[in-house]
């Protein structure tokens, strides 16, 4: 454990670095997991500050109602070009007969 | 006569009258390009067969004197030359984002922003650098090697729009699209010089537009100056049904004179850590602008400082998300390997570089089980702060001027080993974009020969109000 003025910083442990990285589907070399190890202590370090916010109103913690504007379009079919389709399927790194091909799941 | 030097209505009014053509114009960028751009590396590619061919077309609708018109539109892209940020689908050309996982990839449609300028019948000359998904301020982090900075060739030109940018400093294209997701095109156009336009979240459609952080992500014109980046954003913005946060808006071009109006000055973008030459610089706009009859009101948005860490949890929580699909199967590279897992680890280990490896594993951890509530929650809670902090402050003022970066372009190499403190360089740039808000770059100085941006941020969809102030703020400066 650090101590650096008044917020205390936790070392992220190589241990969890890698679970991080297995959930993240993310392969690390050895190297780069001491990397991240000391990056990721700084940066989440950094984020302590928000320890400081003045208590919000509940209103603000909850939200205002929503401004974002986003909408929901009507569920139909709408055609587009098939050029898309294959355009898309030919960006694929390994395809069959206007396939993607995946690697066996079961 | 260097066409290169020409605005949007110049050039515009030069094809009417007959002195040039699309074709003329086009291989004046085209051979600016080949001189210029080995040392600058603004373009990851340009496609010189795709410019002539839209110039060549422009040029028959011009000489026919329909132009392009889309309805209500004056034609005034008609045979303009452009850039596009790398983050931007354009059907047939490459999309690499700056990235090794997507070297190869092809974009199979266009962004609705390439339709739009398409169908106004601009000219594309190729795509622009940028730091790898457009995480950085700098485009150090493209994998294709840096860009550099037209006023100094040992400095980055911000990012991560900095090819865009750094393309319209060097006359290398009449106007470019960029990004902004933490400060992407204000950053840049304010190191470079060149004015950049931040819509409001939901301004523009993001439609065919490589997802960095869907909640902030906004594409927006770069500009020589305010009047061609307003004539870009006005043919680029509006709802579009293939983008579901896009908002129906109309943008209506409006005179707002400075005298009268009420400039908010937030005490927090002036404290420590702002070089004191920029400061100077600002200030002495402020200024001009009191002087020009427009009342300062100093304000203070108390939610300043805890920005940045807000931002840098709920930006990297969105990028783990997004970028969960480079999985080595659907797009660009693929390592291979003996598994499907193992595809993805191999893939995504091999393919990404360090910084979005770093962003995703800092999302994936605040958004992990026992983190979620300190962390991501919290980050929500604390956008919800600074978004009431700006709406209380534009119930006082009509706009805020603030600088865009407090310091102008660093050194190549300055910052690289030291993620925290590359962060640190968006620190007045993310601020309005948790709350959504739209804001421009104006260049209003120079330290040495490093321009200086002044940062104008208005309320919701009051692009017109920006614009129009940004307008009298240029000809003040000179």
């Amino acid at each position: 454990m650090l101590f650096c003025d008044r917020i205390t910083i936790y070392m992220i442990s190589k241990e969890e670095v890698q679970h991080i990285a297995k959930l993240a589907r993310l392969e690390l070399s050895e190297k780069e997991i001491e990397k991240m190890q000391a990056d990721l202590t700084e940066i989440l370090g950094y984020f302590d500050l928000l320890k400081n916010v003045p208590p919000l109103h509940p209103v603000i913690r909850q939200g205002a109602p929503s401004n974002d504007g986003a909408s929901l379009r009507n569920d139909v079919v709408e055609p587009r070009n098939a050029s898309i389709a294959e355009n898309i399927i030919a960006a694929s790194p390994d395809k069959k007969d206007g396939y993607i091909k995946v690697k066996t799941i079961l | 006569m260097d066409l290169t030097s020409l605005t949007i209505k110049q050039a515009h009014e030069g094809f009417k009258n007959g002195e040039f053509t699309s074709v003329d114009l086009t291989k004046a960028y085209l051979d600016k390009i080949k001189k210029q751009d080995k040392e600058i590396n603004a373009y990851l590619s340009v496609s010189e067969d795709l410019a002539l061919e839209m110039a060549k077309s422009a040029d028959e609708k011009i000489k026919s004197g329909e132009f392009c018109l889309p309805a209500g539109r004056q034609g005034m892209l008609c045979g303009i030359p452009c850039a596009i940020k790398d983050s931007i689908l354009v059907e047939g050309q490459k999309c690499t984002v700056g990235s090794k996982i997507l070297e190869n990839y092809i974009a199979p449609y266009d962004a609705t922003v390439i339709n739009k300028l398409k169908a106004e019948g601009a000219v594309i000359l190729g795509k622009t650098n940028t730091d790898e998904f457009t995480m950085g301020s700098s485009t150090e982090r493209s994998a294709f090697g840096s860009t550099k900075n037209p006023h100094d060739k040992t400095r980055v030109p911000g990012g991560s729009s900095g090819g865009s940018a750094a393309a319209i400093a060097a006359n290398m294209a009449l106007f470019a699209l960029g990004t902004d997701t933490g400060g992407s095109i204000r950053q840049p156009a304010s190191f470079c010089g060149v004015v950049g336009l931040c819509p409001t979240y939901g301004a523009v459609s993001r439609y065919g537009v490589i997802a960095h952080a869907s909640s902030l992500d906004q594409v927006g014109p770069l500009a020589k100056n305010v009047e061609d980046a307003e004539i870009v954003f006005e043919a680029i913005s509006g709802k579009d049904k293939m983008d579901a946060t896009s908002v129906d808006y109309k943008f209506e071009n409006s005179e707002i004179n400075l005298e009268g109006i009420k400039i908010g000055v937030p005490k927090e973008y002036f404290a420590k850590g702002i070089d004191p030459e920029v400061e100077k610089i600002i200030k002495e706009t402020i200024k001009k602008a009191e002087k020009a009859g427009a009342k300062i009101v100093n304000i203070s948005l108390p939610s300043t400082e805890y920005s940045l860490a807000c931002y840098y949890i709920i930006d990297p929580a969105e990028i783990s998300a997004n970028l969960a699909r480079f999985d080595g199967i659907r797009y660009g590279f693929s390592a291979g390997g003996k598994d499907l897992l193992d595809v993805y680890l191999k893939s995504r280990g091999d393919g990404f570089g360090d910084e979005p490896k770093r962003r995703i594993m800092i999302g994936t951890y605040v958004l992990s089980s026992g983190y979620y509530d300190a962390y991501y929650k919290k980050a929500q809670e604390v956008r919800q702060f600074i978004k009431n902090d700006f709406a209380k402050a534009f119930e006082k003022v009509d706009l805020i001027f603030c600088p865009v970066s407090p310091f102008p372009a660093f050194k190549i190499g300055e910052k690289m080993d030291d993620p925290m403190s590359m962060y640190l360089a968006d620190i007045y740039t993310v601020p309005m974009k948790l709350a959504g808000l739209p804001g421009i770059s104006v260049p209003v100085g120079k330290v040495g020969n490093l321009p200086v941006g002044l940062q104008i941020i208005g309320n919701h969809f009051q692009e017109n109000k920006i614009l129009s102030v940004a307008r009298q703020i240029e000809r003040l400066d000179k």
